[in-house]
């Protein structure tokens, strides 16, 4: 018996060169085209000045240590703000997505798949579609919903100037981010949760789980690490490339720099400043940060463990 | 004798317990639909209320106003709506079609199958996941107008295909596909295609259902391509008319009634999409025979 599977791995692995090859190769050939040309093009550009219009001049790590020094914008606002929100809505999201799946989980089929459509159905919604709706919520005299509903119930008497206010701009981008967290990590967490295999959870009652939290800890999570890890990457990202509420409420640049994001800084350098080598700095700048959190989450819901 | 006997996700019927959980979830899901419900009052109701004071969450003569001023607009540009239609039609069902066959092949080389270069693939992918869309703009459109794609479908078709995120998705299904099934269908003589239709595809089903909405959220919501890669209007896409006309009227209140009916429009094809394959996204894999 022994001898057979060894057998058939060896045959595998002689075969398995040229499928693999098939089997990967149209994806890879138009990945190669469309994603990862342009993105080693941004690398390169980045150790350039290029407005555009001229051929990129070579300038080495200009750029970089432009960023790092004497950037204070983004010292001061840029970074700070991008932390804020990335904590808030990418854990806190996260979180949320996992306890919100894990319920829904725990409902029957059609109260679960209702609920799940609504707490999914801001994903659905194009963010530029969006921009009106947030507009005119947040208007700033006593036309806009928010404003004259706080009136009505007495807890301000003067309408709030909500989106061009430094002090509120951020807390409302925030929590539209979390409104819109529940993204395609949600649902395939919630397709984890559904499909971890029963008899695990009666084997553990028997080798002592006392209740549901133990189980989550112990079972559930184990038991679901792709998808666990895959919600995570789709967070951190949804997290730092998020840009598009700050400045469809309150243009670019936001007031004061208040809800400045990343994004919003590289949108800023590279589409109206017209720097593109600086803006591509900034672009590599964000996808080592990110990539040193999806590392993170590799180490926590990793397979190889 | 343990009193805790571990309990079973996805119930059959309804009992006190579940509750506590409906008191959880229920005014989140409240909080987070209100903004959607509020497109939908907002494109139908008519001018007098959009103008009311206080503003008012509910329609009280609804009209379809705002949807006949949109039809309007398109006639007076020349070009028919159902163009645009048509195109977004196209290009979408395009992508979401090749972009599965090509991600899902994609996750079961890179999850099952041994061979150089499959590593590099995997990372490399993991890497495009996270740079940001925004950098890459100019150099992608470097590359279409280099192939010479502009100005014809293939350009809103062919950059849109390799999605990162869909073939994440779909290998971490796969990479839960148990090795000693695949193993049996070769000792009986299966080939990898064999595999791959008749044990890969059926068992990440789920997944693939995830995947496609979230292909064809990015299509049917791609400005990128109409914006940059095409200049005859009579191949740019519903979102792009859309986008440009809600942005025309965007200023004044009147306009807001019209850009809401677009907004519900464009927002309805991914309800319906979502509606359709809820089953599968939702339903468990348990059912399907992994165990």
């Amino acid at each position: 018996m022994s001898k057979k599977k060894t057998w058939s791995k060896v045959a595998r692995k002689s075969q398995f060169n040229k499928a693999g090859y098939a089997f990967l190769g149209p994806y890879t050939v138009l990945f190669a085209t469309f994603i990862l040309a342009p993105v080693i093009m941004a690398v390169i550009l980045s150790f350039t000045n290029f407005d555009t219009i001229q051929f990129p001049s070579f300038v080495g790590f200009l750029n970089y240590i432009n960023l790092l020094t004497s950037d204070e914008v983004f010292m001061q606002y840029v970074l700070p703000n991008t932390v804020k929100y990335a904590i808030l809505v990418g854990i806190g999201g996260y979180v949320l997505s996992f306890l919100l799946a894990w319920a829904l989980a725990n409902l029957t089929k059609w109260p679960r798949t209702i609920l799940a459509l609504i707490l999914y159905s801001p994903s659905m919604t194009a963010g530029v579609a969006m921009s009106v709706l947030w507009k005119i919520m947040f208007t700033g005299d006593q036309t806009g919903y928010i404003n004259s509903w706080l009136m009505e119930i007495g807890l301000i008497n003067e309408p709030i100037v909500w989106l061009t206010n430094a002090q509120y701009l951020l807390p409302i981008v925030i929590i539209i981010g979390l409104w819109s967290s529940m993204g395609v990590g949600f649902l395939s967490i919630l397709a984890g949760l559904l499909n971890v295999d029963e008899s695990l959870y009666e084997a553990a009652a028997i080798d002592g789980v006392k209740n549901r939290f133990q189980e989550m800890i112990y079972i559930t999570i184990p038991s679901m690490k792709p998808q666990m890890l895959f919600a995570a990457v789709m967070q951190i990202t949804g997290a730092f490339q998020n840009g598009s509420v700050s400045t469809m409420l309150a243009g670019n640049p936001t007031p004061g720099y208040a809800a400045q994001l990343i994004v919003n800084h590289i949108e800023d350098y590279g589409f109206i400043r017209y720097e593109m080598g600086y803006a591509a700095a900034v672009s590599v700048v964000l996808l080592l940060i990110v990539q040193i959190f999806s590392k993170l989450s590799t180490k926590l819901f990793g397979e190889n463990d | 004798m343990a009193a805790y006997k571990g309990h079973r996700m996805n119930p059959d019927k309804f009992d006190k317990g579940q509750l506590k959980l409906y008191l959880f979830v229920v005014p989140l899901a409240l909080i987070t639909g209100l903004p959607i419900v509020y497109i939908f009052f907002h494109a139908f109701k008519p001018m007098e209320e959009l103008f009311a004071f206080p503003p008012k969450f509910i329609t009280t003569h609804p009209t379809l106003d705002n949807f006949t001023q949109l039809f309007k607009a398109s006639r007076s540009a020349g070009i028919p709506l159902s163009k645009y239609v048509f195109n977004s039609l196209l290009i979408t069902i395009s992508v979401v079609i090749s972009s599965m066959l090509l991600s899902s092949a994609a996750a079961y080389a890179m999850s099952k199958l041994k061979f150089k270069g499959r590593d590099l693939v995997f990372n490399l992918n993991q890497i495009a996941i996270m740079f940001v869309p925004v950098a890459v703009m100019i150099p992608r459109y470097l590359v279409v107008e280099f192939l010479g794609l502009t100005d014809t479908y293939w350009s809103q078709i062919l950059p849109l295909i390799p999605l990162p995120v869909s073939v994440f998705l779909l290998k971490q299904f796969v990479d839960t596909v148990p090795d000693s099934l695949i193993e049996a269908a070769y000792m009986d003589g299966a080939t990898e295609l064999h595999v791959y239709f008749k044990i890969i595809i059926p068992m990440i089903k789920p997944a693939l259902a995830t995947a496609a909405i979230l292909v064809f959220q990015q299509v049917w919501g791609n400005l990128e391509a109409s914006n940059y890669y095409i200049s005859d209007e009579g191949l740019k896409s519903l979102v792009f008319y859309m986008n440009t006309l809600a942005s025309a009227n965007g200023n004044n209140v009147a306009g807001q009634g019209v850009q809401a009916a677009a907004s519900l429009l464009m927002f309805l094809p991914n309800l319906i999409l979502f509606c359709i394959l809820q089953n599968k996204v939702m339903n468990t894999m348990a059912h399907s025979g992994i165990k």
